[in-house]
């Protein structure tokens, strides 16, 4: 079971005047749980870029300097400059606001589906169920990535269909989750409680069973989200996604790529950045779902 | 004669995060050849620590801290794992607390049973195979052959229990470690298991250490008692001398809460038959597929009375509980309430009477939203059966809440508590608190007490017995447990297989049983001796 309540009787409340002064609890709180802040610094760091990417880079990202072009990481331009002269840095940045966007603009498409469908099956049950969980399986037996590659081809391509098509692959296990949440609350007792106390059948839904079933949602939405991240990338990648000039991570990959014998950093920054996220997110969602076990 | 085993100044202690916290503190006491000796505490007290330590099977993060164990001439807290292995099973086994989770689900019964043999024996393949089958035999299965195949999610909880007992006395062993052998079950299947092991140790002359919560158990199967404390041997003595004449004021305290022992079970006023009936209950039927969980039912509780159902599991006391409350809706038949045709409602349109109707649920904790606090479980009630718009402001109810929690006995202070940070006592105040907060006037009791301790459980009937009093309740109490059934009822129901046998006022069926089912569940209560007072 994957909830965020702590089962475990609570432990005695120190003494007044020994608590440790804030920067040694910090301290304490940093070495418990070290790798996990560095990955909340991590997506705190490129949701900054995304919002305010001004605040970051001085470059235009999409300034064109032929002169200055496949330049080298250096102090003026932290990570080179690319075949058209642009800050490579500055296009990383603003890379943010397309790639993190369209993740979560998947990851809703996902979340809003799936939640519903989910507790349609798992409160009513019956012919609703079998009719809405044979089309999950359905949707789960292709693979993933080819579905939304044919998806993007009956929407267009661009950002905003990409995320959509990678929302609409990733409803099918978000209402898996859901369903099997639901379900649980459903035949619990503490809602027969709350129906023997008289309480409706749309109190129930809103004020036990879907803030029950909030938990382990949460824990899946960051892990899908690091998923959208690099399935956008790679849509985009293939030219599916992100259009020229709008810079986006698997874009600026896939613009490198001519290039990786001799200017590396071309790929190899845009490429880390990602690594990063994903594994930054998928390090929070394992935090999230694993309180339990611990 | 010598001791088989003795235990001396025996202390054992847990690490925890705050450090190393002593739960057993300096336990003595002498078990000797053939005799049995019973342990007794509620949850907490240590009790099964101390059996664990025995054995030698104490979790990773707990420890002997002081005192020794004499094994016959060997000392067993000195014991290295290789020691150890040669004791257990051999000369000490274990009789496991919760038979569900203590058989492997993917081997066979007898397989597991064999182990016990392969370990310490030297029999070749079949003659452990023959002793596995007498050994079933011996534990009272009839079909050897087959059983020694099955699996043990094939097996009820008696019989898996069985096995259990099989593999403990598999090499004849001096002393076993019974540890809450019949909790989670049956009456009628304790007292199967029960006599099983009085007869092995007749038998054979092995020693028992039965750890157990329930006195009446401690009382008829036992030589000497213990009687544990907070860690700690209160008091520890021939089973008849502690029981007559307890010296120690936690043992006569546990004794006064025993069911039968209750002060106020001796005091019923008769409920007069001209009283208006509130629930009326004909012909009920209720089917699940094609398994009738409860088979042409009939019965009336009258205003004010306390109308037991008592059965085993699977007797369908629960379905009727359902039904009562509109959870379930009746496969035919007809029930009324306060009048009320309630036969065809769903759930919604039952609505309305949930004013008049509420429940109380085995198991408090389970019927608490995990994200509410004992305020939000209270309220619930309020809020949902209001008339009208919702009041404004934060905790628009909180008089009213307070107002139930006191009277069960909970101080105010309560509302803004968690139920994970109470105890199991506590948490029923709060679940009693929220049924009778819209003041109903049916109160529906699914076994209120069966997973309290017995001086917890003592005061929470006391409790229910007020609250009737001073609100006029009418209870339909679901239970299993028969003594509590009797300290409690006006009247009286039994179950069985879906029907209802027997019923009657409580001392009727009690001192009169008409039907041989019933005398059989009267015979399987345990610690008939406890009873003083009641003829």
């Amino acid at each position: 079971m994957t909830t965020l309540v702590d089962a475990r009787p609570a432990p005695a409340p120190a003494p007044a005047g020994t608590r440790p002064a804030a920067p040694v609890r910090a301290l304490r709180l940093l070495r418990r749980h070290g790798v996990l802040v560095v990955a909340l610094a991590v997506v705190a760091l490129v949701l900054a870029w995304a919002v305010l990417p001004g605040a970051f880079t001085g470059h235009d990202p999409i300034a064109v300097d032929p002169a200055g072009k496949l330049a080298p990481p250096s102090a003026e331009h932290w990570f080179g400059t690319d075949q058209l002269g642009r800050d490579l840095y500055s296009r990383v940045v603003h890379g943010a606001r397309a790639s993190l966007s369209g993740a979560a603009v998947a990851v809703a498409v996902g979340v809003v589906l799936g939640a519903l469908l989910g507790a349609l099956a798992g409160w009513f049950g019956g012919l609703l169920d079998s009719v809405i969980g044979r089309g999950v399986d359905v949707l789960l037996s292709i693979p993933g990535f080819l579905f939304a590659i044919t998806i993007v081809v009956l929407l267009g391509f661009g950002i905003v269909q990409a995320a959509v098509a990678v929302g609409l692959t990733l409803t099918a296990t978000f209402t898996r989750l859901v369903r099997a949440e639901v379900l649980k609350a459903r035949t619990s007792t503490y809602v027969e409680a709350a129906t023997t106390s008289g309480a409706s059948t749309f109190d129930i839904l809103r004020r036990h069973v879907l803030p029950n079933s909030l938990a382990s949602t949460l824990a899946l939405v960051t892990v899908q989200f690091g998923i959208a991240i690099i399935w956008i990338a790679s849509l985009s990648f293939l030219g599916l996604g992100a259009q020229p000039p709008e810079p986006e991570w698997g874009r600026l990959v896939a613009e490198g790529r001519s290039y990786i014998a001799t200017r590396g950093w071309l790929t190899l920054w845009p490429g880390l950045t990602i690594v990063a996220v994903v594994l930054a997110t998928n390090h929070i969602s394992r935090h999230l779902s694993g309180r339990d076990d611990t | 004669m010598t001791a088989l085993l003795a235990v001396e100044g025996l202390t054992v202690g847990y690490r925890t995060r705050q450090g190393l916290a002593a739960v057993v503190h300096d336990v003595s006491f002498e078990v000797e050849p053939g005799q049995v000796l019973a342990i007794v505490g509620e949850s907490g007290s240590g009790k099964s620590t101390t059996g664990h330590a025995v054995l030698g099977l104490l979790p990773g993060n707990g420890q002997v801290l002081g005192g020794r164990i004499r094994f016959r001439d060997q000392v067993l807290t000195e014991l290295g794992p290789r020691g150890w292995r040669d004791v257990r099973g051999r000369a000490v086994s274990l009789i496991p607390q919760d038979p569900a989770v203590s058989l492997d689900p993917v081997r066979r019964v007898g397989h597991q049973v064999e182990d016990v043999l392969r370990l310490h024996t030297d029999l070749d393949a079949r003659a452990r195979r023959e002793r596995v089958h007498e050994l079933f035999d011996l534990v009272g299965f009839t079909d050897v052959e087959r059983h020694y195949a099955q699996y043990p999610g094939e097996l009820s909880g008696g019989m898996r229990q069985r096995v259990l007992i099989a593999s403990a006395i598999a090499v004849e062993p001096d002393l076993i470690i019974a540890d809450e052998p019949t909790s989670g079950l049956d009456a009628t299947v304790q007292k199967q298991v029960l006599d099983l092991i009085d007869d092995l140790r007749v038998r054979s002359g092995t020693s028992v250490v039965l750890v157990t919560h329930d006195l009446g158990v401690a009382a008829d199967r036992s030589d000497r008692i213990g009687v544990m404390q907070d860690g700690r041997l209160v008091e520890h003595g021939p089973t008849a001398d502690v029981i007559a004449d307890p010296q120690h004021a936690y043992t006569r305290r546990l004794l006064d809460s025993v069911p039968s022992r209750l002060a106020f079970a001796r005091e019923r006023v008769e409920v007069p038959a001209d009283r208006e009936v509130v629930v009326e209950v004909a012909d009920l039927r209720k089917v699940y597929g094609d398994v009738p969980a409860v088979d042409g039912t009939s019965f009336a509780v009258r205003r004010g009375e306390t109308f037991s159902i008592v059965g085993e599991s699977g007797s369908g006391k629960s379905t009727t509980a359902r039904v009562l409350t509109g959870l379930t809706r009746a496969t035919s038949g007809r029930v009324s309430i306060l009048g009320a045709d309630v036969t065809d409602l769903g759930r919604r349109a039952f609505r309305p009477l949930r004013k008049d109707v509420q429940i109380v649920y085995q198991n408090p904790y389970a019927s608490f939203d995990p994200r509410f606090d004992v305020y939000q479980v209270v309220e619930e009630p309020l809020r949902s059966l209001r008339e009208g718009p919702r009041p404004r402001g934060r905790r628009p109810y909180r008089d009213q809440v307070v107002a139930a929690l006191e009277a069960a006995a909970l101080p105010a202070d309560f509302v803004d508590r968690h139920p994970r940070e109470l105890s199991g006592g506590q948490r029923q105040r709060v679940a009693i608190a929220r049924a009778l907060v819209i003041e109903p006037k049916v109160v529906v009791l699914d076994e209120p007490i069966s997973a309290l301790d017995v001086s917890v459980a003592a005061q929470i009937l006391e409790l229910l017995r007020r609250l009737q009093a001073e609100r006029d309740l009418t209870y339909v109490f679901i239970s299993h447990d028969l003594a509590v059934v009797r300290a409690i009822s006006d009247r009286v129901a039994v179950m069985r297989h879906g029907r209802i046998v027997e019923q009657g006022p409580v001392e009727q069926v009690f001192t009169a049983p008409q039907t041989g089912y019933t005398v059989q569940l009267l015979d399987a209560i345990a610690g008939r001796d406890l009873t003083v007072g009641v003829p």
